[in-house]
């Protein structure tokens, strides 16, 4: 008997039992039932809940293949065991197999851990709530691993999933009804939570805490410190990274984030399947150009001189805001999530572009929270509503005028 | 019991349950966002509410034939405020430490909505002996949920209660922490005083589905 008709079987087995949405969860996952409607006409479309899940998985598939080498690569080159790619994108000191394994390891338990406490969670809450398993975690499972730090505690991951997904999502009514994003709300409660793990320079690079704790405990060894750039920027460092490792991604950050070309990439994907809106990507990173060519002007206008806090950042060239941090990945994968974002057209625009503003403006004047693209999006998440809301009314406005110009 | 009727215990054990200030009338939210951060603290502020509404239920009631309903807001803030400065001096006095950390939200206790909500509803309407019971119930289902909240911040978020460590050292590395457990930042702040709070009315209103309005 195929594993197929053993699921069916069990399924009905359980049908109108307690436990039925989690083996109809199991079955649907893995296979298209071949139970039918017996009556009423159905709209019959193939992108389906699950097919955009899908799709936004694979959009992100790269970058996770990227952030393993990466991972590997970041923690041998600060150790110092092999030289900083010279040759572009196809550096053999990059794409090697021992690179890949080193990131494989550390990357693979936060992915099932991410997947294995969120879906128990959907699947507790479908239980009890008596209805279907929704996908609606497939996308926030895959995000979570590619934000955090790579060395992050599992167990810590694993609390921060279950806030983000019962606080986060099943309060207000599970898939589709949250205000906020999961993944960001994650994120956020581990930046919050266990802020020596989320930030500063020690996190990026696998091996760096280890190394550190092995020091104080006494042993002779290097310390090894894989600073990001807006850290750098932050204290009016000079930056050690070349434009085209920002942009192509060999540098230390969080686990996917990393590569602006592959999400680039993705994002491209994501508007050519219709999936992600490119309005929010688009206005967003107009928001962030604007932001960042105001504070550009500011400083070439001379208001903020070198001895400001805010110098080397707001001193960095617009265009770089772009590709360093978390921003091109927020923007792409996160603030275009069709649950939490605005849903009117005009409405995308200007979601999009406050975004991206507000985004460049908190990495930019609150140094301790360089991910402002986090904060932002959140800020934006609460406010889509709103802007929804006067978007429609303006044109039930609009539309009024039209009526009373006709009938005067 | 013997001690009461069945009426007047009514009124201490209702606001500890199924009439609580906190989690069924959402009143005095502020303060048990502000203060819980530490347990010690929560109980302070417990038994300063306490003070405050039994006493000032009291001399409400003591005083509602006589007070013109015209001022009455006014009169019961002054009741309110003299309580208060009290509570204030005696903290002052005798708990400067404490009272350094309650700070601003011992005297906020005259805005407490649950202070004046109290007087307007049920001090102005009943004898003394009454009046006094009920404020003593409000004040103990505040303390309660202040207390609850206090207790899991203060253990998730600083590993102490009362200030003495309980899940061992986290700079010496004992206990808990030897095996990689680290204290949750988060429960220190005050939005996640709100989030416990909610965590408080989910079960609770799970647990008793009366209590969920539309």
């Amino acid at each position: 008997m195929s594993l197929k008709n053993k699921l069916h079987i069990l399924k009905r087995k359980y049908r109108s039992k307690k436990m039925a949405p989690a083996f109809n969860a199991l079955h649907t996952f893995l296979y298209l039932p071949n139970e039918t409607t017996h009556n009423g006409t159905h709209i019959k479309a193939a992108d389906d809940l699950k097919r955009t899940m899908n799709t936004v998985i694979m959009a992100m598939v790269p970058c996770l293949l990227f952030g393993m080498f990466n991972a590997g690569y970041q923690h041998h080159l600060a150790l110092g065991e092999i030289q900083s790619v010279t040759g572009g994108l196809f550096s053999a000191e990059f794409w090697t197999l021992d690179n890949f394994m080193v990131g494989f390891w550390k990357i693979i338990p936060l992915v099932i851990v991410s997947y294995g406490v969120g879906l128990l969670i959907e699947f507790i809450f479908a239980i009890i709530n008596k209805h279907e398993v929704e996908e609606g975690y497939l996308v926030t499972g895959m995000l979570v691993p590619l934000i955090v730090p790579i060395d992050i505690p599992l167990w810590m991951l694993a609390v921060a999933v279950v806030f983000g997904v019962v606080i986060g999502k099943e309060v207000f009514g599970g898939t589709g009804m949250n205000i906020l994003n999961p993944a960001l709300t994650i994120r956020a409660f581990l930046f919050f939570a266990y802020p020596t793990w989320m930030s500063g320079d020690k996190v990026w690079v696998h091996g760096a805490v280890e190394r550190d704790q092995a020091i104080a405990a006494g042993q002779n060894l290097d310390a090894i410190s894989g600073e990001t750039i807006l850290g750098a920027l932050a204290q009016s460092k000079e930056v050690a990274y070349s434009t085209a490792d920002m942009f192509l991604g060999f540098i230390p950050g969080s686990v996917g984030e990393t590569s602006t070309l592959l999400i680039i990439l993705g994002g491209l994907f994501l508007v050519f399947a219709k999936i992600g809106s490119w309005r929010i990507m688009l206005s967003s990173v107009i928001g962030a150009i604007v932001m960042g060519l105001i504070f550009n002007q500011v400083v070439a206008s001379g208001w903020i001189t070198e001895s400001s806090n805010f110098y080397g950042l707001m001193s960095a060239p617009f265009w770089e805001h772009l590709i360093i941090g978390g921003f091109a990945f927020g923007t792409v994968f996160m603030a275009t999530d069709p649950v939490t974002a605005s849903q009117t057209n005009k409405g995308k625009w200007i979601y999009g572009f406050l975004v991206g503003f507000i985004s460049i403006m908190i990495r930019v004047f609150n140094p301790a929270y360089p991910e402002g693209v986090m904060l932002a999006i959140l800020l934006m998440n609460v406010f889509a509503p709103t802007i929804d809301h006067y978007v429609v009314q303006g044109n039930v406005k609009k539309r009024m005028k039209r009526v009373k110009v006709k009938t005067a | 019991m013997g001690l009461l009727s069945k009426k007047d215990a009514k009124l201490i054990t209702d606001p500890l349950a199924d009439n609580n200030p906190i989690t069924i009338q959402v009143l005095g939210i502020c303060s048990a966002l502000a203060i819980t951060a530490e347990l010690k603290a929560s109980l302070v502020m417990g038994i300063a509410v306490l003070f405050v509404l039994s006493v000032g239920n009291v001399v409400i009631s003591l005083m509602r034939n006589i007070i013109p309903s015209k001022i009455r807001i006014i009169v019961q803030l002054i009741v309110v405020a003299a309580l208060v400065i009290v509570v204030d001096q005696v903290l002052k006095a005798f708990a400067y430490e404490l009272s350094k950390t309650l700070s601003v939200f011992v005297g906020l206790i005259i805005t407490n909505c649950i202070i004046m909500g109290r007087f307007e509803a049920f001090a102005l309407a009943n004898g003394p002996w009454k009046s006094f019971l009920d404020g003593i119930g409000n004040a103990l289902g505040y303390a309660v949920i202040l207390i609850i909240v206090g207790f899991f911040r203060e253990l998730l978020g600083s590993g102490t209660l009362f200030g003495i460590p309980v899940l061992g050292d986290p700079i010496e590395k004992t206990g808990v922490y030897a095996i990689g457990y680290e204290n949750n930042g988060f429960m220190l702040m005050p939005p996640m005083a709100l989030i416990v709070v909610g965590l408080i009315i989910w079960v609770q209103r799970s647990r008793n589905k009366a209590l969920i309005e539309d």
